[in-house]
């Protein structure tokens, strides 16, 4: 792989959300600095000497496919959360195209858009956003409750997505009567009970015990299971994203630095930045062998056990080590390579 | 917690019960008289000389020709402009007030005078009487400057103070100062408590002091002040403020009342109107409100049944 | 002010700047003697300016018969003669108001009830039982109906304001410029010029009660729309709410206990004012005290004012019971208690409608006249056992302090003190203390009353000196001690609430007529605000902060003034500005206890016709001085704030 971004074909059809050429810029005059290139140029700190901006979102662009968890990362002050927010316009973007199933979201007027919120989309919170003053039930329900509908369904609704993320018992309690988790859950909740297209996720469970954080992220693997959204998921923990998220892109500064899949990033890192940020990951966890077959040798044996090229390494180890000739890596009855001792320790004791 | 509710519950219902036997409102109802009376509305000025004016008008209206009389407690600028709204029909002690005289009587036409109350003003310098006593010549103003060094102060700057009192106060000490050539300095004491706390402090702790202050005032009945004699009032000395070099006039206080009540026909105007006594009066009946701690009421009733004859003549009767 | 402000500072930052106030000040008094008497701007007491005389002759070009003007003042009249009737006044052809004693409290002990909890109703029906057996029921009952309107009022005008300040950075500008201004302006200066558009009586002192109520229910929901977390406001668009649908769902209930602060603070706002317009003819318990003060009958004028502290203390109880009320409402059991409660309210209500002995409260036990007596008593003694030595101590201050500064401020030309606060303001605060003061000092010139300016500007810098110290000193102690604050915040209650008339005549006895005694007076009132904001400074200071100071041995001294006082800082800054506001809001009051001056023109403008446009003018002056001292330590304040954050940089 090269160290090149590749992305997806602009026009493809297929995806829910088209994001092109997007823009946020923060500071007078805004509209400046993505029409003119030598402004557009500009790293962050020229950038704010210069215009007194800054480039929150620097000319981003991506498709999500229905479906898919996308994961956007990067470390505070990338442009994570803004960019998140410019999906829905929460934060009106300053330049570039938002298409959602065709439709052109940055031409929808304010009433349009209310639909499109109320119907479309729902996002999660890093500090929940929860009304403290309602019960949980109120808090799910109030999605259903602004977009006009009668008490009895919202009631029926909202009882139902409380089950779904495990609330059940606690839809009388108020927000600060409940742990951190159980009040990201309600948010959870809130934003399911629209029965939303596309979820929104910004930051949700940074603000949770690490524990607790497991475990939310495994209810969101469940979820998604379950009912199939496309999601959108924001986070500054690598291995949150490589748990959750079938393809994740890293920020920087507000700029892409590479898109692709969790073993893409740490197989084949497009600069040293990814490098230094996927360094403490357990490889073996994330790697397949496709990554780290190597061509035959001469007179190598070429009888020994067969695996398929999506095996983790993790779970090939053990076959491995105990085989007394190589492992043969096969595809569709093409043999990719072979995998033999050495290769394994690399990854297993690189950590 | 909860036996405490249910004790309150307990307690409402016990008095519920203890509370039946008790007497009903309106079982006495007051007779019903001197429909054509109707309400006056009375200013109350902030002295008690006033009070006890207004004490003993209120009671014999109230009760002889059964009147409501709503008294207001204002000070004297401000029950003016009550003329003018309606707010104010009657004022029983007004003292001089040209200027809105001149406003209210003659030019908006909203108020009409009714008459002296008999009762004398006058107004001067004073010192207690311990020092009259100490110092026998100090009454004449000539020798004021020889005592000057008795009446410095904090606040006098090196110069015999001169104390004033309320802002609304009718003054011109501080041109008579300036024209007398006295070594004093006017000191505002900002209003009459401070004033009668000043002479009430001098008298017991044999402070000197110097003092503008007024007759009829119920203090006189504690600490019996003594006047400076300034130079005699002419008519006419006092015309051009600037320039006074006299004595305060004496003040013939009269009573005011709106045009309106004037011609209302009630009898409370011709009560109003007919109303007049001494400054014995009133001091007896001032004494009994600030000394004795009657209410103006009570005051008034006492007064009153001392003093019928003179009731009955200002009812006509 | 100057020289105070220098003396505070100079502590705190680098002595440079120390050197140059030194300079100045040396330069000043250098000057003053060669140059005193110069353009020094006297005016007699009976003199006045061609815009005095201008202002006075225009003030019937305002107000009355003015249809606009009349029309509020008749709807406001109704709505409080209506309360009155209910209440207080004998009403509907009945010897007794609508709803007797027994009903007043049974309703005020449910309301407390039902907002608050059990605890404040007691305290409620109490409070109010303890007002009725002072022999002050009626009195009480008109304040309280006046206060209630003049209360509802305001909530009508200032929370909508409020909300759109706290939507619009624009409208939350412009308020909090008129609102500070609004709150130095000292309440005699509209008290007088009210009555021309309102006339006199109910109506004029709740609208006077109105104006001076409003300003913290504005300053609070504006604040407390601000202070809603951006997260859930975004999470409600995020929904796809309407804006009127998150403000009405999302902004006003999570600014609930913000905004009931602020119903709070109005409602003990209007609770003083409503006294203080006794001098309009405001029924109830102002006039008690006005009355007494008459008489200089001590007794009955502390038992008023301890009437009107019951009442606050009640009504402030009730009011943080209600705002600190947590999100959880009614059980079952509670609702159903709550329906028994009306139940039983609804029986007091008819028995008081029915029987005497509970329409009227019963006059047999009188227990306000044996604490009138106590509290003669106890100022009899007070005033014979340091009679002797108050005056000494008030003629050493008045000769060693108070007259020199006096002396400096009101015999150097007017340029010369101008330039030199001006030259103070800009080393303390930059241009943002010289610009501001420059311009109140060419107004005060304007205004024609510059020398009676300098008067009071001298006695409120003492006072203000006097009121940081002790504030300071108390609240620290306060702070750092928990049982000393329980014991000590009810006493700063009761002195913020107790009505100043009522210490006048104990000051007066004590030190006479003199500026000195306004001084004292000042102080008093000043004091419990300043201890308050010290004492939750210090409070504030983050646990660990003062941990860590401990663990590497500070003494209490070094911890408090190395670690509590420069944390605390920016209390300290507000504590001190209050107590500025404070004290200049006493001006008035001084100036009747003879402190001359601005306070006396204020009064006397009030009292005399032909001085109404130099009342008006020395009101103003006294706004001006205190935007002058407000924006001068705010200044400098951010002028030390900025250094140090450098410094930390660094």
């Amino acid at each position: 792989m090269t160290a090149q971004l590749e992305y997806p074909d602009l026009q493809d059809s297929d995806a829910l959300l088209s994001v092109q050429g997007l823009w946020k810029v923060f500071g007078p005059k805004a509209q400046r600095v993505p029409r003119r290139p030598e402004l557009a140029a500009l790293d962050r700190t020229d950038l704010y000497a210069k215009t007194g901006c800054t480039a929150a979102v620097r000319d981003l662009s991506f498709d999500v496919a229905p479906g898919e968890v996308f994961v956007v990362m990067g470390l505070s002050g990338s442009g994570k959360s803004t960019l998140v927010r410019c999906l829905t316009r929460l934060i009106e973007p300053t330049a570039g195209r938002l298409v959602f199933e065709g439709e052109d979201l940055r031409a929808a007027d304010e009433k349009r858009l209310r639909a499109l919120r109320r119907s479309k989309f729902s996002m999660v919170f890093q500090h929940f956003g929860l009304l403290p003053h309602r019960k949980v039930i109120d808090n799910v329900s109030y999605g259903l409750e602004i977009r006009g509908e009668s008490k009895p369904d919202r009631r029926r609704r909202a009882q139902e997505v409380i089950d779904l993320v495990g609330l059940s018992g606690n839809e009388h309690l108020y927000p600060e009567q409940l742990s951190g988790g159980m009040q990201q859950r309600v948010g959870l909740a809130r934003a399911l009970a629209n029965d939303p297209d596309v979820l929104l996720f910004d930051e949700p469970f940074s603000a949770l015990d690490p524990l607790i954080r497991r475990e939310m992220q495994t209810e969101v693997v469940r979820l998604h299971r379950e009912v199939g959204k496309t999601m959108v998921f924001i986070t500054h923990d690598l291995s949150e994203a490589l748990k959750l998220g079938d393809r994740i892109l890293l920020m920087r500064d507000g700029a892409a630095v590479q898109l692709g899949t969790g073993d893409e990033l740490v197989g084949a890192p497009a600069d040293d930045y990814v490098r230094e940020f996927v360094r403490d990951v357990q490889r073996a966890d994330v790697l397949t062998l496709r990554w780290i077959a190597r061509r035959p040798r001469d007179g190598e044996p070429l009888d020994g056990p067969e695996l398929g090229p999506d095996v983790l390494v993790r779970e090939a180890t053990r076959l491995v080590l105990e085989a007394d000739r190589p492992v043969k890596v096969v595809s569709n009855g093409t043999l990719l390579g072979v995998i033999g001792d050495e290769e394994i320790l690399a990854v297993v004791a690189d950590n | 917690m909860k036996k405490l509710r249910y004790a309150g519950v307990l307690t409402a219902v016990a008095l519920a019960l203890a509370g039946c036997g008790g007497e009903k409102v309106g079982a006495d109802k007051p007779a019903a008289g001197g429909k054509d009376c109707g309400t006056f509305n009375l200013t109350v000025s902030p002295w008690v000389g006033y009070e006890a004016n207004a004490a003993v008008v209120a009671y014999v209206a109230t009760k002889d020709l059964g009147c409501t009389v709503v008294k207001k407690n204002l000070k004297e600028e401000i029950a003016w402009q009550g003329f003018s709204t309606g707010e104010v029909d009657v004022n029983l002690e007004n003292w001089g007030h040209e200027d809105l005289k001149k406003k209210y009587i003659t030019t908006d036409k909203v108020a009409v005078e009714a008459g002296s109350t008999g009762v004398k003003g006058v107004i001067g310098w004073y010192v207690p009487p311990w020092m009259a006593a100490k110092y026998p010549d100090i009454t004449d103003w000539k020798n004021l400057n020889k005592y000057a060094a008795l009446f410095k102060t904090s606040e006098s700057g090196g110069k015999g103070q001169l104390l004033d009192g309320d802002p609304s106060y009718v003054t011109n000490d501080e041109a008579l100062v300036k024209n007398l050539a006295l070594n004093y300095k006017v000191v505002q004491s900002g209003s009459e408590t401070a004033l009668i706390q000043a002479f009430r402090d001098a008298e017991k702790n044999k402070r000197p002091l110097l003092a503008y202050f007024y007759e009829p005032q119920w203090f006189f009945n504690e600490v019996k002040l003594v006047k400076i004699n300034l130079p005699a009032y002419k008519a006419g000395c006092d015309t051009d403020p600037a320039k006074v070099a006299c004595d305060y006039p004496p003040y013939d206080l009269d009573k005011i009342v709106s045009k309106k009540f004037a011609d209302s026909g009630s009898p409370a105007y011709d009560l109003v109107k007919n109303f007049k006594w001494t400054n014995e009066d009133q001091n007896a009946v001032a004494r009994m409100i600030a000394v004795d701690k009657l209410t103006p009421d009570q005051a008034a009733e006492k007064w009153v049944k001392d003093n019928q004859s003179k009731v009955n003549a200002w009812l006509g009767k | 002010m100057a020289a105070i402000t220098s003396d505070m500072e100079v502590e705190v930052r680098r002595p440079r700047r120390s050197v140059i106030v030194g300079v100045l000040l040396v330069v000043w008094v250098a000057a003053y003697f060669v140059l005193r008497g110069i353009d020094t701007l006297v005016l007699g007491g009976q003199e006045t300016t061609p815009l005095h005389r201008w202002l006075t002759e225009h003030r019937d070009g305002v107000g009355q018969g003015n249809v606009f003007f009349d029309a509020i003042r008749i709807a406001v009249d109704h709505f409080v003669v209506l309360l009155q009737n209910v209440i207080s006044q004998p009403s509907f052809d009945r010897p007794v108001p609508v709803i007797g004693w027994l009903g007043v409290v049974a309703i005020a002990a449910y309301c407390a009830w039902a907002f608050g909890n059990w605890k404040v109703a007691v305290l409620t029906a109490a409070g109010l039982a303890f007002v009725g057996l002072q022999g002050l029921w009626q009195e009480s009952m008109d304040t309280l109906a006046l206060t209630v309107a003049a209360v509802l009022l305001s909530l009508l005008v200032a929370i909508p304001l409020g909300i759109w300040a706290g939507l619009s950075d624009r409208a939350f500008r412009v308020a909090t410029l008129v609102l500070d201004l609004m709150q130095t302006l000292p309440t005699f200066v509209y008290l007088a010029p009210l009555t021309l558009f309102f006339a006199i009586g109910p109506a004029a002192a709740t609208i006077a009660t109105l104006i001076y109520a409003a300003p913290p229910a504005v300053r609070l929901t504006a604040h407390a729309i601000r202070s809603v977390p951006p997260e859930s406001v975004e999470a409600a668009r995020s929904l796809g709410s309407t804006r009127g649908q998150t403000l009405l769902k999302v902004l006003l209930p999570m600014s609930r206990s913000t905004v009931v602060v602020g119903i709070n603070q109005t409602i003990m706002a209007a609770l003083s004012m409503v006294t203080v317009a006794a001098l309009i003819d405001a029924p109830g318990l102002g006039q008690t005290v006005l009355k007494a003060l008459q008489t200089l009958d001590v007794g009955v004028a502390f038992n008023a004012g301890l009437a009107i502290v019951v009442i606050a203390i009640v009504l402030d109880r009730v009011t943080t019971a209600a705002g600190d009320r947590p999100w959880r409402t009614a059980s079952v059991r509670r609702k159903v208690l709550l329906g028994v409660g009306a139940l039983a309210v609804l029986v007091a209500i008819w028995f008081s409608r029915t029987y005497v002995w509970a329409a009227e409260f019963p006059s047999d036990v009188n227990v306000g006249s044996r604490i009138a007596v106590v509290a003669t008593d106890v100022t009899n003694w007070v005033h014979n056992v340091f009679g002797g030595f108050t005056y000494g101590l008030r003629d050493a201050v008045t000769i060693g302090l108070l007259n020199p500064l006096e002396g400096l401020l009101t015999g150097s030309p007017w340029w010369l003190v101008s330039a030199v606060v001006v030259a103070l303001a800009a080393v303390l605060g930059g241009w943002r203390g010289a610009v501001p003061a420059a311009v109140c000092l060419v107004l005060l010139v304007a205004t024609g009353v510059w020398q009676d300016s300098m008067v009071t500007l001298a006695s409120t810098l003492l006072a203000t000196v006097v009121v940081v110290a002790v504030g300071l000193a108390l609240g620290v102690w306060a702070g750092r001690n928990r049982r000393v604050d329980t014991w000590i915040r009810p006493v700063l209650d009761a002195g913020q609430t107790m009505p100043p008339f009522v210490y006048l005549v104990p000051f007066l006895a004590l030190f006479g007529t003199s500026r000195f005694t306004a001084i004292a007076a000042a102080v008093v009132f000043a004091v419990p605000v300043t201890t308050k904001i010290v004492a939750d400074g210090i409070r504030a200071v983050p646990v660990a902060t003062v941990e860590a100071a401990n663990s590497v041995g500070s003494s209490a001294w070094q911890v408090i003034s190395k670690v509590q006082l420069p944390v605390a800082r920016r209390a300290i800054t507000l504590a001190v500005n209050q107590g500025l506001i404070y004290v200049l809001s006493m001006v008035v009051v001084g100036g009747l206890v003879g402190a001359g001056a601005l306070g006396y023109d204020v009064a006397a403008g009030f009292a005399q016709s032909e001085l109404y446009g130099k009342g008006l003018a020395a009101g103003l002056a006294i706004v001006l001085l205190g935007v002058m001292l407000d924006r001068i330590t705010q200044a400098a304040a951010r002028r030390t704030q900025n250094f140090q954050n450098r410094g930390d940089k660094r």
